[in-house]
C-alpha cells in the first residue's frame, strides 16, 4: 500500500492524529507526548502564550518540526477570534488557526453563526481556516464555501470524553461537506478514535484524554495506533453489516432445486 | 427581573438549620446526578453530607480534571486606595477606623505593577476601599490604564457601579469584576452595614448581574464565610452564580468563598466555618456548577491550600499583600491578616510539587488601549 498522506492547508500529513496543549500538569510533558502520539500538528490557545516568560512559555516546549494550530479559544464573538488569529500569525505562528468562537462558558459549544463570519475574514486575508463547530451541515457548507480548509464538528461537548455522541451527524459531515472532516473534542478512548476513522473522518483531534490520562505517553501511543487502525479500516473498505444471519441450512433453499 | 426576585423566593426554603431535614436518601441522589437542582444542592450542603464529603471530594476531583485539566490559574489582588465611606463591623477599612489613608499615584501604581509583573504574574486584581469621592470611576480608570501596560488581565474590586460605569471600564480593557456580597442574609447584611452607601442590599446584589450586561469577560461574586449561617449563605451565593450562569452564557462566573480573618476591629463572627465545612462548601460548588471557577484566597493558612487545591479549585492568589502599595513596601494598613505569605515562586512550586500546572497567563486583553 502506497502511503497514505492527509494533504491539508500545502502540507502533507503522515499522522492523522492532532493534539493539544492544554490541561497538561507540567508543560515539559508535551514533547513526550508528541514523540508518543506521532502526532504532527498541534492545537495552542493563544490567550495562553506568554512570549516573556522563559521558563512558563508554551511554545518553548513544543519540537521544532510540529504544525503550530494556534486556536481562539476564548472568543466569544467573530471579531474577538479574527483579531486573535491576526496576533497569532503576528508573533511568527504561521498562517494555520483553529476558529473557536464559544459564546456558552456552561457546556462550551461553538456559535456557527459566528465561526462562519470569522472564516470568512480570515480565510480571505490567507490563513487555513480548520474551524470548530457542532456538526450541522448548512453551516458546514457554508463553511467551506468561505474558504475553510476543513471543518471540525465536536464529537461531544470539549472535556467530557463522552465519545462520538454525534456520530449520526458527523456521518452525513464526512459524505455531503465536500471537505475534510476532523473529529474535534468529545473522544474519551482509541476505540472513539478508532470509530471516527472507520467513519471516513480525515483526523482526530483531542486533548483531554491524553492529557488527564493516568499514564499520558501511554495513552498516546494507544491512540496513535488506533487512529491508525481505524483508517486501515476505513480504506479496506468495512464489509457490510447484515440484519439477517446467513443460515447454514436455508429455510428458502428449495426454491433453487 | 433580578436576582433579588430569585433570593425572595429561595428565602421559603429550608436553608440553614433547617436543613437537617435531608438525608442520606437526598445526599445520595444528588451524588448520583449530573445536573444538580437546588434542593440536591441543599441536601450536599446539609449535615447528611457530611460523611460523604470523600465520595463528594471524589466526584468534584473527576469533574475538575474533566474541564480544567491540572491548570489552576494564578493572580494577585492590589490595593491602590482604602479610603472608605462604609461603616462595615467586620472590615479594617471601614470608615469608623482611624488610620492614615492612603491612595496611590499613578507613578506608585506603575511601580507597584512593575514589581508584581516582574514575579511573572499575567493577571491582577485592582482593589480600592468604597468611596465615590476618592477613588471614582476616572481613577479606577486611570489606575487600568497603567495595569494594562503590564498585565494581560486587569480585574476590579471596587464599590458597586452603574452599567455605564461598568460598560465605560469594560471598554478601555478591565475584563473581570469581583463583587462580594458579604451577607445574602438581608436582616444580617442591615445589622452589619451600619452606615454608607454599602447599606444598600439591593445595589449590591445587583452588581454582578450589571457587570455581565457590560461585557466583562470573568465576573466573581462569593459571600464571607462567617457573617451568618454559613449553609444558607453557600446555597445563595451558588444560586445566584447559576442565575447570572443562566443568563449571561458568554461570562465566566466565579465564585470565591473566604472565610472571615481577624481584622483592625473586634467584631466576631456568629458563625464558624470549620476547614471540614469550608471543605462541604467548596465540594458543593463544583458538584452544583461544573463549570464554574473556584477561587481560593490567602486568608486561607497555606497547609489547608495545599490540600483544597485537589477539590475544584481553578484559581489561587499567590504573593499577597492586603496593604495599599504593599509590593513596594507601601506600609499602609492590612484590609485583614492574611494566612498564606508565600511568595510567587512558592506557590508556583507547591503546584507543581501537587501535580498541578500554573497559569500565569491565561487571556489577553482584546479591548482598545485607553485614550
Amino acid at each position: 500500500m502506497s502511503q497514505d498522506l492527509f494533504h491539508i492547508g500545502g502540507k502533507s500529513l503522515s499522522s492523522r492524529l492532532f493534539i493539544g496543549t492544554g490541561k497538561y500538569s507540567r508543560n515539559t510533558l508535551i514533547p513526550e507526548v508528541v514523540e508518543a502520539s506521532g502526532s504532527e500538528v498541534i492545537t495552542v490557545a493563544l490567550r495562553r502564550i506568554d512570549p516573556a516568560s522563559r521558563e512558563e512559555n508554551i511554545l518553548t516546549h513544543i519540537p521544532p518540526h510540529m504544525t503550530l494550530l494556534p486556536n481562539t479559544s476564548g472568543a466569544r464573538t467573530a471579531e474577538e477570534a479574527v483579531r486573535i488569529a491576526r496576533l497569532a500569525r503576528a508573533a511568527g505562528m504561521g498562517n494555520w488557526v483553529k476558529i473557536e468562537v464559544i459564546n456558552d462558558q456552561k457546556y462550551l459549544l461553538p456559535d456557527n453563526l459566528e465561526t462562519v463570519k470569522a472564516t470568512e475574514i480570515l480565510a480571505a486575508e490567507g490563513f487555513i481556516v480548520l474551524p470548530y463547530m457542532s456538526p450541522d451541515l448548512s453551516a458546514a457548507l457554508r463553511l467551506r464555501d468561505v474558504g475553510a480548509a476543513a471543518v471540525m464538528p465536536l464529537g461531544a461537548p470539549i472535556g467530557s470524553n463522552r465519545g462520538l455522541k454525534t456520530k449520526e451527524l458527523v456521518g452525513i459531515l464526512i459524505e455531503e461537506a465536500g471537505l475534510p472532516v476532523i473529529v474535534d473534542a468529545g473522544i474519551g478512548r482509541p476505540s472513539e478514535a478508532a470509530e471516527a476513522m472507520e467513519m471516513g473522518a480525515a483526523a482526530v483531534l483531542l486533548n483531554t484524554a491524553i492529557a488527564t490520562a493516568r499514564d499520558p505517553l501511554l495513552m498516546a501511543e494507544a491512540f496513535r495506533g488506533a487512529v491508525a487502525s481505524g483508517r486501515q479500516a476505513y480504506l479496506a473498505g468495512l464489509g457490510a453489516v447484515r440484519n439477517a444471519a446467513e443460515a447454514s441450512s436455508p429455510l428458502t433453499g428449495f426454491l433453487s432445486v | 427581573m433580578s436576582f433579588y426576585d430569585t433570593l425572595l423566593k429561595l428565602e421559603s426554603m429550608p436553608l440553614g438549620e433547617q436543613s437537617g431535614q435531608y438525608g442520606r436518601n437526598d445526599v445520595e441522589r444528588a451524588l448520583s446526578r449530573e445536573k444538580l437542582d437546588p434542593e440536591d444542592l441543599l441536601a450536599l450542603l446539609s449535615p447528611a453530607a457530611v460523611p460523604y464529603l470523600e465520595e463528594m471530594a471524589q466526584k468534584a476531583h473527576r469533574i475538575t480534571r474533566a474541564h480544567f485539566g491540572y491548570a489552576v490559574q494564578l493572580f494577585t489582588p492590589m490595593y491602590v486606595a482604602d479610603y472608605c465611606v462604609n461603616q462595615c463591623t467586620y472590615c479594617s477599612f471601614s470608615v469608623e477606623h482611624d488610620f492614615a489613608r492612603k491612595k496611590l499615584t499613578m507613578e506608585e501604581v506603575d511601580r507597584e505593577a512593575s514589581a508584581i509583573a516582574a514575579t511573572g504574574l499575567r493577571h491582577i486584581l485592582l482593589l480600592t476601599g468604597e468611596s465615590r469621592k476618592d477613588s471614582p470611576v476616572s481613577y479606577v480608570k486611570e489606575c487600568a490604564g497603567v495595569l494594562r501596560r503590564h498585565f494581560s488581565s486587569v480585574s476590579i474590586e471596587v464599590n458597586p457601579l452603574s452599567l455605564e460605569e461598568y460598560r465605560e471600564l469594560a471598554a478601555c480593557g478591565v475584563d473581570g469584576l469581583t463583587m462580594f456580597q458579604e451577607v445574602y442574609d438581608r436582616e444580617t447584611y442591615a445589622r452589619l452595614h451600619v452606615k454608607g452607601p454599602k447599606r444598600n442590599f439591593r445595589a449590591r446584589l445587583d452588581a454582578p448581574e450589571r457587570g455581565c450586561q457590560a461585557g466583562f469577560r470573568s465576573v466573581t461574586i462569593g459571600a464571607l464565610l462567617g457573617l451568618s449561617d454559613w449553609r444558607r449563605e453557600a446555597f445563595m451565593t451558588a444560586m445566584h452564580a447559576r442565575y447570572l450562569q443562566d443568563r449571561y452564557p458568554g461570562t465566566e462566573i466565579s465564585i470565591a468563598p473566604p472565610r472571615f480573618r481577624p481584622y483592625l476591629g473586634s467584631f466576631s463572627p456568629e458563625s464558624d466555618v470549620t476547614d471540614r465545612a469550608l471543605v462541604q462548601i467548596i465540594l458543593a460548588y463544583r458538584l452544583f456548577l461544573p463549570r464554574s471557577g473556584l477561587t481560593l484566597s490567602t486568608r486561607e493558612p497555606a497547609a489547608l491550600r495545599d490540600r483544597l487545591v485537589h477539590l475544584g479549585i481553578t484559581k489561587i492568589s499567590a504573593g499577597v499583600t492586603t496593604e495599599v502599595g504593599g509590593h513596594t513596601g507601601g506600609g499602609g494598613t492590612p484590609q485583614f491578616e492574611i494566612s498564606d505569605e508565600r511568595s510567587v515562586p512558592e506557590i508556583r512550586e507547591m503546584l507543581y510539587r501537587s501535580g498541578l500546572q500554573p497559569v500565569f497567563k491565561d487571556w489577553d486583553i482584546l479591548a482598545e488601549a485607553p485614550v
